[in-house]
């Protein structure tokens, strides 16, 4: 299996470190990058040339400059960023802004848990399913999960 | 104006293969989805060229036996949830064991090394996907689906779409429905 590119975007080092350090026990063979506001996540993804970008993005939605909602709604405006996976990482909401979240174009909403080993086990979940749906037979448009 | 298309994965496949590999001057035919027969034997250097041909399409060449195997088994999966009538009421694993002429544990081990998940867990997420796409469709109540899909009740297929995706079958409705309302107006 190939190497699977990760984007993480979230403003909070602590919830950064935790994530990597999470990826490095997963079974799959990946690469991560970070940025740290929505600001940044979106220079960086604009400035990739195509076939550059991350298989999988999880976003944070409260981050400075701009939040983890524009992000998204920048994202699925763009023709060239629309395809990406975008995992939302962020702390509890209510069932309806979860929904709210899907509508507006998210494939995976992450309640971040309190527990590493949690952690880990739903990035790997999540990863297998995405790489399941890059392997074609499904349909992207249909790609929603929730994790809480 | 926006013009709606269908367009056919299977014939858009076979243009490119054909398209692409005539060029190469490889004599090759083409069985079922996703194999190719050569009439020769291909060194490594060919694959590569063949696969470098390809990837621009999203069209990988797997080389390797065990990943040939669980494609294979891949494949068969999905035709069966799509017509499940050709299990005729028979267990996933004795169609699969018979089918494949392999006993259901080496399938199964084989499978779960080359996916990351258990064939089982497979069978489940490609049912439920087939549910979304008819939940989106809007022609079938879940119930009728239910049936169609060889669950025991509806209340089973339920319980599986919300453990499998954590949300009610409900619920991906309406977010479906209000996905294509936005896309519609962004469109208009």
């Amino acid at each position: 299996m190939d190497t699977i590119n990760i984007l993480l975007a979230d403003d909070d080092e602590d919830d950064r470190l935790l994530f990597e350090e999470a990826l490095q026990k997963v079974r799959h063979s990946v690469k991560c990058k970070m940025v740290h506001n929505g600001g940044q996540l979106m220079e960086y993804l604009q400035g990739l040339s195509n076939g550059q970008l991350p298989h999988l993005l999880f976003l944070d939605l409260n981050m400075p400059i701009k939040s983890g909602l524009e992000c998204l709604a920048e994202i699925r405006a763009d023709p060239c960023l629309r395809e990406l996976t975008v995992a939302i990482y962020s702390t509890s909401s209510s069932a309806a802004d979860i929904e709210s979240t899907f509508i507006k174009g998210a494939n995976v909403y992450i309640n971040k848990p309190a527990d590493f080993n949690q952690l880990v086990k739903i990035l790997s979940d999540v990863i297998t399913l995405n790489w399941q749906y890059q392997r074609s037979e499904l349909n992207k448009e249909n790609f929603v999960l929730s994790i809480e | 104006m926006k013009l709606h298309v269908k367009y056919d994965t299977l014939v858009l496949y076979r243009a490119v293969i054909k398209e692409k590999l005539d060029v190469l001057g490889f004599p090759f035919s083409m069985e079922g989805q996703g194999q190719l027969h050569f009439n020769q034997y291909l060194s490594a250097a060919q694959l590569k060229e063949i696969n470098e041909v390809l990837q621009p399409y999203g069209i990988q060449v797997l080389d390797d036996p065990q990943l040939m195997f669980s494609q294979k088994v891949r494949e068969f999966i999905v035709e069966l949830v799509h017509h499940p009538e050709l299990m005729e009421n028979n267990k996933f694993s004795d169609v699969l064991s018979r089918k494949l002429n392999h006993s259901y544990s080496y399938i199964s081990k084989i499978f779960s090394d080359v996916n990351f998940m258990s064939i089982e867990q497979f069978i489940i997420l490609q049912k439920i996907e087939r549910v979304k796409h008819l939940l989106s469709n809007g022609a079938l109540t879940l119930t009728e689906i239910a049936w169609q899909l060889n669950y025991s009740s509806v209340q089973h297929l339920s319980n599986q779409f919300r453990k499998t995706t954590g949300i009610t079958p409900s619920s991906f409705q309406k977010i479906v429905k209000e996905r294509r309302k936005q896309v519609e107006s962004e469109t208009i």
